[in-house]
């Protein structure tokens, strides 16, 4: 009976553990957040948002950086979503399966766990040195492009392939063909999958530093970009800024921006996560 | 007209997935085509047994180690946090948690992933070495330890996320059969399930380990820049890929031996996280034919 006991007894235990470690990356989070929001939330205010970058840590803004961002963000979106949605259906619809098609399977598999640091380097020598694009915002959005494309791919392939089979055969007995097959029926069917594929690769590309600081983009631009081939920063590389400077008014500073960037991730985290739901309940 | 139309659709589908193909290449072209240009003129022996790392001094020294030891006591002292925290989280989500907790809990953890790492930087540095300063007196304002349990927070949802969707994936008659054996929720975890799981398990570790090489913000902000071959988690260190910042943000000339230093740091790394990426996907593609 003794033994019976102990192991219900550890058991009992384990499930508290079990609780415990569930809620201790959250309550983390949570901590953080708070202390963010106590020192970064006096900051922000309209100026803050419309302001250029300063050496002084009163009047820097936001500006340049959050203009940055949304440039990144809008080209990063175009050159990524037409290419990866045109390579997972590809995979998904056209490809046999044979050698050449595990490879491009493995490849991809492969690219997605590349450290994000390594597209910088591709993309510093590539886009800004070999195809002479310079540190642009187009030179930055092409490394990101490239950085998010497995993402992209991958979610995509999986929302093509929830797509119930009965669709696919239907199309076919009515006579379509392959391209009508995927254009009118797989692609509107799985939009929502897709949808929620790309805004979540896209949050990924936002908070993204290194790859870009690799490629050379610079914590100081005195103004927004106006062109693609304009030099640029974004919203992470102006927190990291403001982090390495030793006077205090600059970790205000960041501790705001970080605030706005947080804001910007989970919004997209939010929406993506919205439109799983709604596409999930369709399906069904 | 039909059938021309559609092969011209289906070849440049075929091109758009070429292009992961070209990615790949230029990555392998780009790392080794710089990489051979340094090792010209730096020997790969001293690259790989030199202690010093000082390509920025006018003492020039060029060996890995000391970046090495930086990247692996950061990724170690993460993986010792997140790897014991993250499989239990999977196996309490996955068998001991009602069905309603886990649709609401899994999307939350996977909220911590979603958190630029700059972010959790700024965390480390301002909240997580000053906390742990109070208990440990010598703890250096840049170290090791407080980086790597940041970046362990920041895994967590890799472990856990994987782990559980390997747990999940066992055939019920396993959990009924040691259940009628009369035993706990906790042996029937740890005896028959974990067991049962492993590999997916082993790939989700084999991704952190992964993800933890190659992270870069975190150690590039609260780990310090200072190249030290030491395993000791108080005191500043550099990382490859902080070293790579570190370069990237000073002005260094196109060409010049500290230009491709960047570029052998960079290979290493790289040559790192493609062996576990390669193993993981390996062990993968066993175990899903397991269960097919």
């Amino acid at each position: 009976m003794n033994n019976i006991r102990k192991n219900r007894l550890k058991d009992q235990i384990f499930r508290g553990w079990g609780i415990a470690c569930t809620l201790l990356g959250l309550v983390l989070l949570a901590i953080f957040i708070g202390s963010i929001l106590i020192d970064g939330l006096q900051r922000i205010d309209w100026d803050f948002i419309t302001s250029l970058p300063s050496r002084n840590a009163e009047n820097a803004g936001i500006y340049t950086a959050l203009m940055g961002s949304i440039w990144i963000l809008v080209l990063t979106t175009i050159i990524s979503l037409p290419l990866g949605i045109a390579a997972a259906i590809y995979l998904e619809e056209y490809s046999k399966k044979n050698r050449f098609s595990s490879i491009l399977e493995v490849n991809i598999s492969n690219l997605a766990g590349v450290p994000s640091i390594i597209y910088g380097l591709l993309g510093l020598e590539i886009f800004v040195r070999i195809l002479e694009m310079g540190a642009s915002v187009l030179a930055g959005s092409f490394t990101l492009a490239l950085l998010i494309l497995p993402i992209v791919i991958v979610s995509t392939r999986e929302s093509i392939k929830a797509v119930p089979k009965s669709i696919r055969d239907a199309s076919y007995a009515l006579g379509a063909s392959k391209w009508q097959t995927v254009s009118m029926q797989l692609l509107p069917a799985s939009f929502g999958g897709i949808l929620t594929g790309v805004i979540l690769a896209l949050s990924r590309a936002v908070g993204e530093t290194a790859p870009l600081i690799v490629i050379g983009a610079l914590a100081y631009v005195p103004f927004a970009p106006s062109s693609p081939m304009d030099e640029f920063t974004v919203m992470p590389i102006q927190i990291f800024n403001w982090i390495s400077r030793p006077q205090a008014g600059f970790e205000v500073n960041a501790a705001a921006a970080i605030i706005m960037l947080l804001l910007i991730t989970f919004i997209m985290n939010g929406i993506a996560v919205y439109f799983r739901n709604k596409w999930q309940k369709k399906l069904k | 007209m039909r059938k021309f139309k559609e092969a011209i659709i289906e070849k440049s589908l075929l091109a758009s997935a070429l292009v992961t193909i070209l990615v790949t290449l230029g990555i392998i072209l780009v790392l080794s085509f710089e990489a051979v240009n340094f090792f010209r003129e730096v020997p790969i022996i001293d690259f790989l047994t030199d202690t010093q790392w000082t390509p920025l001094f006018s003492d020039k020294h060029f060996g890995i180690l000391p970046l090495l030891s930086g990247t692996l006591l950061t990724s170690f002292i993460a993986i010792a946090f997140a790897v014991p925290v993250g499989l239990s989280i999977s196996i309490y989500i996955s068998e001991y948690a009602p069905k309603s907790f886990r649709r609401t809990i899994k999307p939350a953890l996977e909220l911590l992933a979603a958190v630029p790492t700059v972010v959790y930087g700024f965390f480390a540095l301002t909240v997580v070495t000053p906390f742990l300063q109070t208990f440990i007196p010598g703890l250096s304002g840049f170290n090791s330890l407080s980086a790597g349990l940041v970046m362990g927070i920041m895994i967590i949802p890799f472990v856990s996320s994987l782990s559980e969707d390997a747990l999940h994936a066992v055939p019920n008659s396993l959990r009924e059969a040691a259940y009628g054996m009369g035993s706990t929720k906790l042996q029937n975890s740890f005896r028959v399930l974990v067991p049962a799981a492993s590999s997916g398990i082993i790939v989700s570790i084999i991704l952190a380990i992964s993800r933890a090489i190659g992270e870069t913000m975190i150690v590039a902000i609260a780990a310090g820049q200072q190249p030290r071959l030491t395993f000791d988690p108080t005191v500043p260190v550099e990382t490859i890929t902080t070293y790579i910042v570190q370069v990237s943000l000073g002005d260094v000339q196109h060409g010049s031996l500290e230009y491709r230093t960047i570029f052998a740091a960079g290979i290493t790394l790289f040559i790192f996280t493609f062996l576990l990426n390669t193993i993981s996907y390996r062990i993968r593609k066993k175990f899903q034919e397991k269960y097919e």
